[in-house]
Formats: C-alpha cells, structure tokens, sequence
C-alpha cells in the first residue's frame, strides 16, 4: 500500500501495464493528471483532435498488437473520442480510451457530476452501447484496480475498446493505493481452447472434402494466429480468402491465397467460395459486405465457424459446425487432429481449379496508362515500390476499396483500415498511431480528398511531434465512392459529392510545415514516394484521378456473390 | 447495470415484455428476471449477448415448464355504489386478493400470480372503471433443486 494521489496512482497504474504512449488533448478535467503526466516518461503525444486521439490509438493497437491507449477531458473531450471508439468496437480493437469528469462532489456542490456541471457529459450513457466495457470512478483507491482491469478487458478474449471516466476529485484525493498483481472478474471468462468434440467434428468434415476452403477475419490477426492458419492451409491445400478485415494475415504472394472476399472482394475469391464444399471461417462475424445475399453465400456448402466469440455463432448465419475458441488454438489443435489423418496434399483437382480462377479472374481489370492516372496502377506500383514490411493506413471509400483490390498485403498488420464501421477520416491519424508503434517502418495512408480533410488537421501533430508518414491522396474532387453509387444506382444523379478543387493539398501540407508534392504521372509518383518514404517529415502526395474512375468488381448490395459486376 | 441490459435490448432490437430487478441472497449481486418473446434462434441470441455484458455474472434461460413466475399488481378501481363495492370483494376472494386501500370513491387491489391470472382479473375490473394500474413485471425461480447461484 502507498499513499498517493488518483492522478499518481493512474500514471503508475499505467506505467505497471507497460503502456508508452498516450494520445490524447489535455482539458479542464485531466488538468491533475497531465500534472503527473509531466514529470513521466510515458510519452504524450498531443493531438488537434480527439478523435484523432482515438484512431491513432487505433492504428497504434492494430500496427502492434498491444493497446492503444488514448486520453480526452470531459464534456467535447470526452464525446469527441465517439467516432473513434465505436470504430474499434466494430473492428475489435484494444483501444483505452480514459476521460476525465467533473467531480463527484465540490464543497458546495456546484461543480458536480447530474448537476449539468460545465462540460459535464454522461459518457458512460454515449459510449455503452460502443464499448467492450466502461466505467467511472467512484473513489481514488479503485483506480489502480480499474486500470488494471480496462487493459485486461480490452486486450483478452475479442479485443475491444473499454473507456474509463475519472471524476477530477478523484484524481487529486489521496488514498492508500493497492497495485496488485492478479485480477479476478466475476461473469468475465474468455474461453480459448476449443473443445475437442467440435475439433473432432471439424476435421472429420475437411478430411472429407473435396473442395475445402479456408475464409480468415479479423480473428486471425487478433490472435496473431498467422503461422496457424499458413500450415493448415498448406496441409490441406485449401486456398485462403479474406474479409476485409482479414487482409494480411495470410500473405497475399502465396500461391492458396485469393484475396478478400466481398463487395469488393476479388473475382476468384467470390467464384470459389461459391464452389467449394466445405468452408472453413475463421474469426470473421459473416458481415453483409463480405458475405452478400446470405441464400447464395450459404449454398451447397458446410461451415465450420471459429470465433472467440460464442454470440457470433449464429447471429448472422447458421453454420453446421461452431467452434468458440481463439483462433490461433483451434487451427493448431484442427491441424494436429488432421495431420495424423492426412498426407500434406501437393497437388489435387481442386487446386488445380483454384489456379486457373484465378490466372483467370484475379484483377484483371485493365490498367492501360491513358490520359488519367489509374488509382489501380499507382496502388500496384507502391507495391513495387514498399518493403514487405511496410504498413497501409487506408481512409474509406475508393482508395480503400482499389488499395484492398491492388495493394497486396504481404505480412500481418501491414493492412490498417476501418472495416466495420467504414470511418472518413481513419487512415491518417491511424497512420500516425501506427508509426509511433513501428518507428522503424515505413507508414503510407492511402487517401481520398474527401477524407483526408477530415482529419487532416492532425498534420500539425504528425509535425510537432515527429512522426513522418507518407500520405497519398487520390484526388478525385469527389465523395468518390458515393458518387459510383449515383452513377450506377441513381441515374448519375450526383447530390452533394463534388467537393471542387479544393484545397489545394500541396499549400496545405507546406502550411503545416509538412511537404506537399502534386504529380502528373506514373513516374513522377513513383519518384515521389521513393523520396516521401525517405523523408524526416510528413509527405502530402497529391494525385489527380479521375472522378469517372469506378471500383470494380463490384457485387451490388443485397446480391449474391455470383452476381459480380466488372464495369 | 438495468441502464446497459436495457440498452442491449433496444440496441439489437429484441422484444423485451417486462423486467424485474432486486437484490439477493447474495448481498453483492442483484438479480434481473426479464421476459422476452422470440423464437428458439432470437432467446439463444439473447442470452450469448447478455453473457458479454462484463458485470452480468450469470445467464440463465429458465425453461417455462419448470419455473414459478409471479407478478404483483395494483389496481386502483373506482366505485361509488355498494353493488358494485361487493360484487368486487367477490373477485378479490376468488383471485385472493387484497384490499389495500379504501376511499369513498375507490378501491385499491393487490393482487399476485401469473400474468394471465393478473391479466384475467384486469378484464374483469374494467367495467367497473379502472383508474391507475402499476404492475412489477414477472418474476421467477426454477422449481426444486436447480438454482441460478454464483459459487464464490
């Protein structure tokens, strides 16, 4: 036991988690915190936004795998983190979001939490329904219990984000402070292993099949469950698509790999999935955008569902074999059953077919170099151009959907972007929090205009705190991928999505004291990254394209996966 | 916690009928009783995102067949004349229920059971003019050995 203060306790609470970095905005609530904060060596890195705060944090979990910790005062501070918490509800990622609050009680009662204190708001109330779990502080001396317990929340069984709310009396009384080691939650047990009754049915079924399949989520990465999924894959020659959010943990060079599935999921992925007889998914929750019309997603096939999340079994799709269990352990404990059944396949009739797909199908949208500058084949040419090892931050929209198509992920958590909750303004803040994770790493957000102003501000932190990272804009003056969908569902009716040539990224860049460069063609964008990925400061690359570009190929909502257009 | 079970209904659209909360026997745990209507598919959602709420301990999805639900209802009926004052004290005794508070012009009941029960007797007062209902919503226990208790 010591004695100290709730703000004293917080930043050793922290510092005994292990945490480095806080992003976040200081505010009348926070002020003792920041205090201690001062005389730390957690770093504190000083963002123009709060829900910048929140998405860097995002990306600074999702780059590294462990939690991204960020901090808002109360009141806008506190609600401004919204955005970026329900973003890493949606995509399960471990983010810590602490707010301060006003005080649970003052002498006279006029600065305290139900009495609509100035910047009083109930962020507990805004953000349940947001959060893996939330809580406010009642006393100084749970506070280094809470802490505890937000980063073993966030982190264990499906990540997610937890918020914790710090009335400001709690931060400056003192109290006798307990860190302990263990913790222990009622009615909070994370299952992990799988049960064997389920691996034993599950194998039965892939040793059966004669056209089996592998689909990995967002799961896979979670549970860092890579080497797992590669060795199963190779032992039954199963080819491997991804959701969205599975892109990466299975490299996308590797001959079974077929890329994502979905909307905007690669031609050969869509096909085969609708071929093959028995589907192996893997920490994915069968999202609309990945499975299309259910009827046709389901047909003619069996399903084995692994996720560590017992509610996902069922919710969206009724699957023949569910397996709750982290994925990394029930791919393990599947191989290990298989391998004493099977021989490691070379070749087979399914593979074969498998090939073929794809030498047919696989992004053959043709990316001819005409007047305009093809996102398609700047995207392949930065591929050629990054190390293995680089990450993509992507915003939404076009950019992330051509960056998902023509970008090829080659290693795990190389691929960032917002897939559940599809949030404007993600990638470059994300882009931030991962470069502070990977230091040593080259950083690119693949930009659209429409979203990198959204939270473009930020270059000022990206500046003052040295973070470079590369940031490429396809601009296309355009709410792009809202206006492909007035172009093919609303007659090229398009309502509010030209954004007009505005602001002119290069002058904006150099405002903020980052560099800004405009190119006109493959080549100079090639030079230009080369230089930007080289660069001490954060980079602007400002690409025109054409606001005519579509995505494709494209399966129209409410279709199935049959049901592809290729423009 | 009311607040995000609460919450979680509205929020993934399950059909809630009532909710009854109060402490136990376990001085630090409260117990929800809560009814909802839906298929096999929708209870079974119910309870796994019920099971995900961090301060809910235990779920359990009592089986109808082998539980006893009661629900308490007040009910404030006005009556002016001696009749109907007596023809009311009649239905109180067959449904067993109380008198609880008189006034020249009403009567207030209490009454307990199932919610048919409590609903059957509601229809049978609305001639007379009903002023005020305020019912708990159901709550209940599994019959015999099972219980839903929370090991320390």
């Amino acid at each position: 036991m010591t004695k100290m203060t709730g703000a004293q306790a917080f930043i050793e609470a922290l510092k005994r988690q292990n945490a480095k970095v806080i992003f976040g905005i200081i505010g009348g609530a926070t002020l003792p915190i920041y205090d201690v904060l001062y005389d730390s060596e957690v770093r504190h890195i000083l963002c123009r936004h709060e829900q910048c705060a929140a998405h860097a944090a995002d990306g600074y979990a999702r780059a590294s795998g462990k939690p991204g910790i960020c901090m808002a005062t109360s009141g806008p501070g506190a609600t401004n983190l919204v955005t970026g918490i329900a973003n890493a509800y949606m995509d399960s990622s471990p983010v810590i979001a602490f707010t301060g609050q006003v005080s649970t009680r003052t002498p006279d009662s006029s600065y305290m939490i139900g009495r609509d204190a100035f910047q009083e708001a109930d962020i507990i109330g805004i953000t349940t329904p947001i959060t893996k779990y939330n809580y406010q502080v009642k006393e100084a001396a749970e506070i280094p219990k809470t802490v505890k317990m937000a980063f073993h929340i966030a982190t264990t069984g499906r990540p997610g984000p937890v918020l914790i709310d710090i009335p400001k009396n709690t931060q400056t009384d003192t109290a006798e402070m307990e860190f302990s080691d263990g913790i222990e939650i009622r009615g909070y047990k994370p299952k992990y292993s799988p049960h064997p009754i389920q691996v034993k049915k599950a194998t039965e079924l892939l040793v059966g099949a004669e056209k089996p399949m592998i689909l990995a989520g967002g799961g896979v990465t979670s549970s860092n469950a890579f080497q797992e999924l590669l060795e199963l894959a190779e032992l039954l020659m199963a080819p491997v698509a991804t959701t969205f959010m599975g892109k990466g943990c299975f490299p996308e060079n590797h001959p079974l790999s077929i890329g994502n599935i979905g909307m905007h999921g690669t031609r050969a992925a869509n096909q085969l999935i609708l071929e093959t007889d028995v589907l192996l998914a893997v920490g994915t929750r069968f999202s609309d955008r990945s499975t299309g019309k259910l009827g046709t997603f389901c047909s003619n096939k069996k399903i084995i569902h692994i996720d560590i999340d017992s509610a996902e079994i069922g919710k969206n799709l009724d699957v023949d074999i569910p397996i709750v269990a982290d994925a990394k352990k029930a791919l393990k404990a599947i191989y290990d059953s298989l391998i004493k059944q099977v021989k490691k396949r070379k070749d087979s009739v399914w593979f074969r077919r498998v090939k073929e797909v794809k030498e047919q199908l696989l992004n053959n949208a043709t990316v001819e170099e005409g007047k305009d500058l093809k996102p398609q084949a700047l995207l392949k040419e930065l591929r050629k151009i990054l190390p293995a090892e680089a990450i993509i931050t992507t915003e939404v929209g076009q950019n992330q959907m051509w960056a998902a198509l023509y970008y090829k992920a080659l290693k795990p958590r190389t691929f960032i972007s917002s897939g559940g909750l599809g949030t404007m303004g993600f990638g470059f803040p994300a882009s931030l929090g991962a470069k502070v994770a990977c230091p040593d790493r080259i950083v690119v957000d693949i930009a659209g205009d429409g979203s990198f102003i959204m939270t473009e501000q930020d270059l000022a932190s990206s500046v003052e705190e040295n973070i470079p990272v590369t940031v490429i804009v396809l601009n296309n003056s355009m709410l792009g991928m809202v206006a492909q969908w007035q172009r093919l569902f609303y007659n090229r009716r398009y309502s509010a999505v030209k954004l007009g040539r505005v602001p002119d990224f290069v002058k904006l860049a150099e405002a903020y004291g980052a560099q800004g460069v405009r190119i006109g063609s493959l080549n100079e964008f090639s030079k230009a990254v080369r230089k930007a990925i080289k660069s001490t400061v954060t980079t602007v690359i400002d690409v025109p394209v054409s606001p005519e570009e579509n995505v494709f190929p494209m399966v129209p909502p409410g279709k199935g996966l049959d049901e592809v257009a290729i423009g | 916690m009311l607040y995000s079970v609460a919450n979680l209904f509205r929020r993934r659209g399950f059909n809630i009928d009532s909710i009854s909360v109060g402490p136990t026997e376990q001085e630090d745990l409260a117990r929800m009783t809560v009814t909802v209507k839906g298929d096999d598919k929708t209870i079974e959602q119910v309870v796994k995102q019920l099971n995900k709420l961090i301060d809910v301990v235990k779920v359990t999805r009592l089986d109808p067949a082998n539980v006893v639900t009661r629900e308490m209802a007040l009910i404030k009926v006005h009556v002016s004349e001696t009749k109907a004052r007596s023809d009311i004290m009649n239905y109180i005794d067959v449904f067993r229920g109380r008198v609880v508070d008189i006034s020249p012009e009403t009567l207030m009941v209490e009454i307990t059971g199932g919610a048919e029960k409590i609903n059957a007797f509601i229809d049978l007062m609305k001639p007379f003019g009903i002023k005020e209902i305020a019912r708990t919503g159901i709550t209940a226990l599994s019959r015999g050995l099972k219980s839903v208790r929370i090991e320390e």
